[in-house]
C-alpha cells in the first residue's frame, strides 16, 4: 500500500489539487492498481530493448524555412487572462 | 424515399441519380440527430449552419455538373477530441467546456476537401479515457440497441450516432480499443488503422505512442472509403507515414486464432458467437490455425503503465493559463495550477494522471515505465511470430456484451480488464477492425480482425468476405 504522503507528493508533482477525502480514495485505488501491475515482474526482460514507438524510429527532418502558421491572435484569444497580444501569467517572484 | 439507413455508397449513388439533394439528405439527418439525441445523447454539439452550408455547396456542384467525390454530401459526425475550426471542442471535459477549436484537424480538413457534410461533434469518455462513455463530464451516451446499456467507449458517441442513423459515418480515435469496442457494442464497423497512417494533427493528444484516428461506418466498404480519404503523410504530424505500395497477394489467406483470447473471463455467449463466425470462414475455404500470443495478460499491465504515463505528460498542458478553464481569482501561480486541474478533470482522468506521474517519478521509472516498454517489445515479438505463420488474426473484440449504465463505474480495475483483446494491437501499432457478426438478444457481438502493419486492405477484404462479398 502506498502511503498518504506519497499520494500527496505525486499529486503535487502532477499539479492536482486534491481534498483529504480524495487523497484517501486515490491511496486505495492506486494501491490496488499497482498491486495488480506487480505481475509484470514475472516477465524476463533481461535481454530486451525498450519500445517507445511501435513501428518506425527515424528522425524526421525538414528545411528550416519560415511559413505562415496558425493565426497567433486566434490562439492568444483563447487565454483566460490576456493583455494586447500577450498571455498574462501571475507573478512568480514574491 | 427512406434516407435513414443509407450507406456512403448508397448516398453517393442517390446524389448522382438526383433521387435526393445533398440538402434533403443533410436536413433529414439533422432532424433525426436532434430528435434522437434527447434519448441517445450521441452528440455534444450539432452544428446546423455549417452542415447546411456544406450541403448547399455540394448541390451547387451537382447542378454545375462537377465531378463528385464519394464522400460529397454525406452526413458525418466527428468525435469531440478532434478539432473542427470555429466549433467547440471539449474532449468531454469541464476543463475544455468552452474551448473553441482555432483550426481544423488534418482529418477534418481532408473531409471538408472531399465535401463531406459535418453534422456535429460526438460524445466520448473524458479525454478518451474509458470504455463506456460514462466518463463524459456531460453525461453518458446510450446504446441504441438497448438504451439501458452503454455504447462502449471511448468513441461511444460516434458508434451510437452511426448505429442510430444519426450520421452515415463517424470518426473516432483508438488508443486501446476506443474505435473497435464501441463499434462492437453498437453493431457497426470500426477500423483502427496502422499507427502513423492517419495524421493526428488536431487530435487532442492522449497517449501519443498509441493514439490513432479511424472510421466508424455501417459497412466494411464504407470503412475503406473513409480510411482512404483520411490517410496519408502530413507535414504537420511527424509520426505520420506514407502508405507503402501494397504487395498484391493472390495466395490463400490463413487465419490465426490466438488461444490466449479464449480463456476465463470471456462471456460464453460471446465466445460461441465468435467461434461460429470463425466456422463460417472455415466453410468458405479459409485455413484456420491456432496460434499463441503468450504475453497477452502482461500486455494489459504494460498498457496500463504506458498509457497513463504518456497521458500524464500530455495533459500537463491544461494549466489554466493558455486556454480552457481557469481558477485564477485567488492565490499564486501554483494555486492556479492546483485549483484549475483539481476542478477541471474528472475522476478517471485524475486517476490516470496520478498513476502516470507515479510511474514516471524519480525512483520508479525503471521499475514501472521502462519495464512496461520492454514488455511492449515482447508483445510485438509475439505478433511477429504469429504473423510468420498466418496472414490475419481473429479474436473477439470485447470479452463481454454491452453492460448496464452504472454497472462498472465504481470499479476502475474491472473496466481496465475489459480492454484485454484490443490493447495489444495499439502496443504493436497494428491495423485491426471490428465487424458485427451476430446478436445475443438485442446485443451485438463484434469480431476483431488484426492484420500486419499496412495491411488494411487485406483485413478489409477478409471482413467483406463474411458478408458474402467477393474480393
Amino acid at each position: 500500500m502506498i502511503s498518504k504522503e506519497e499520494v500527496k507528493h505525486i499529486a503535487k508533482l502532477a499539479r492536482l489539487g486534491l481534498s483529504e477525502k480524495e487523497i484517501e480514495k486515490f491511496q486505495k485505488e492506486l494501491s490496488s492498481i499497482l498491486d495488480y501491475i506487480e505481475k509484470l515482474k514475472e516477465v524476463d526482460i533481461s535481454e530486451v530493448e525498450a519500445t517507445s514507438h511501435p513501428l518506425f524510429v527515424e528522425n524526421v527532418m525538414r528545411a528550416d524555412e519560415p511559413y505562415q502558421g496558425e493565426d497567433g491572435k486566434k490562439l492568444v484569444s483563447q487565454s483566460p487572462e490576456k493583455k494586447d497580444n500577450f498571455i498574462k501569467v501571475k507573478s512568480i517572484f514574491k | 424515399m427512406n434516407l435513414s439507413n443509407l450507406t456512403i455508397k448508397e448516398a453517393h449513388k442517390g446524389l448522382l441519380k438526383k433521387d435526393f439533394s445533398a440538402l434533403d439528405l443533410c436536413k433529414d439527418y439533422l432532424k433525426r440527430a436532434k430528435e434522437k439525441n434527447k434519448d441517445i445523447f450521441a452528440f455534444l454539439t450539432v452544428n446546423e449552419d455549417l452542415a447546411v452550408s456544406q450541403a448547399k455547396r455540394v448541390d451547387e456542384k451537382i447542378s454545375q455538373g462537377e465531378k463528385l467525390n464519394s464522400l460529397a454530401g454525406v452526413p458525418c459526425a466527428i468525435k469531440d477530441n478532434i478539432l473542427l475550426s470555429g466549433i467547440k471542442c471539449t474532449a468531454a471535459s469541464k476543463i475544455l467546456e468552452n474551448y473553441i477549436a482555432p483550426y481544423d484537424a488534418t482529418v477534418v480538413k481532408k473531409l471538408k476537401e472531399k465535401d463531406a457534410v459535418i453534422l456535429g461533434k460526438t460524445n466520448l469518455d473524458e479525454f478518451a479515457m474509458g470504455a463506456s462513455t460514462e466518463n463524459s463530464a456531460f453525461g453518458p451516451t446510450k446504446n441504441p440497441n438497448d438504451e439501458e446499456r452503454v455504447p462502449g467507449g471511448s468513441s461511444g458517441g460516434s458508434a451510437a450516432a452511426v448505429a442510430a442513423d444519426m450520421a452515415i459515418f463517424a470518426l473516432g480515435s483508438d488508443t486501446g480499443g476506443s474505435i473497435r469496442q464501441p463499434a462492437s457494442f453498437c453493431g457497426v464497423v470500426g477500423l483502427k488503422p496502422t499507427y502513423g497512417t492517419v495524421s493526428r494533427y488536431g487530435l487532442i493528444a492522449f497517449a501519443s505512442s498509441l493514439d490513432q484516428i479511424g472510421p466508424i461506418t455501417k459497412t466494411v466498404e464504407d470503412a475503406r472509403t473513409v480510411f482512404e480519404a483520411i490517410s496519408g503523410k502530413d507535414k504537420m504530424d511527424s509520426t505520420s507515414v506514407d502508405f507503402p505500395e501494397e504487395k498484391s497477394s493472390s495466395q490463400k489467406i490463413k487465419i490465426g486464432v490466438p488461444k490466449e483470447y479464449f480463456v476465463k473471463g470471456i462471456d460464453l455467449a460471446v465466445e460461441k458467437a465468435t467461434k461460429e463466425a470463425i466456422k463460417k470462414y472455415e466453410k468458405m475455404g479459409f485455413e484456420i490455425e491456432e496460434v499463441s500470443l503468450p504475453h497477452t495478460d502482461y500486455a494489459l499491465l504494460a498498457y496500463y503503465l504506458i498509457n497513463p504515463s504518456e497521458a500524464s505528460a500530455n495533459l500537463a498542458r491544461y494549466d489554466g493559463i493558455k486556454y480552457g478553464l481557469s481558477e485564477n481569482k485567488i492565490g499564486d501561480l501554483l494555486d492556479v495550477y492546483l485549483k484549475t486541474r483539481g476542478k477541471g478533470f474528472g475522476d478517471e482522468v485524475r486517476r490516470r494522471i496520478m498513476l502516470g506521474t507515479y510511474a514516471l517519478s524519480s525512483g520508479y521509472y525503471e521499475a514501472y515505465y521502462l519495464r512496461a516498454q520492454k514488455v511492449r517489445t515482447k508483445v510485438i515479438e509475439d505478433f511477429k511470430k504469429a504473423f510468420s505463420k498466418v496472414d490475419v488474426l481473429f479474436t473477439p473484440t470485447s470479452p463481454v456484451l454491452p453492460f448496464k449504465i452504472g454497472e462498472k463505474v465504481e470499479d476502475p480495475l474491472s473496466m481496465y480488464l475489459m480492454d484485454v483483446y484490443t490493447i495489444s494491437v495499439n502496443l504493436a501499432g497494428l491495423p485491426a477492425l471490428s465487424i458485427p457478426v451476430g446478436k445475443i438478444g438485442k446485443l451485438p457481438v463484434g469480431l476483431q480482425i488484426i492484420g500486419k502493419p499496412f495491411e488494411e486492405s487485406k483485413i478489409l477484404d477478409v471482413a467483406q468476405a463474411f458478408y458474402g462479398d467477393i474480393y
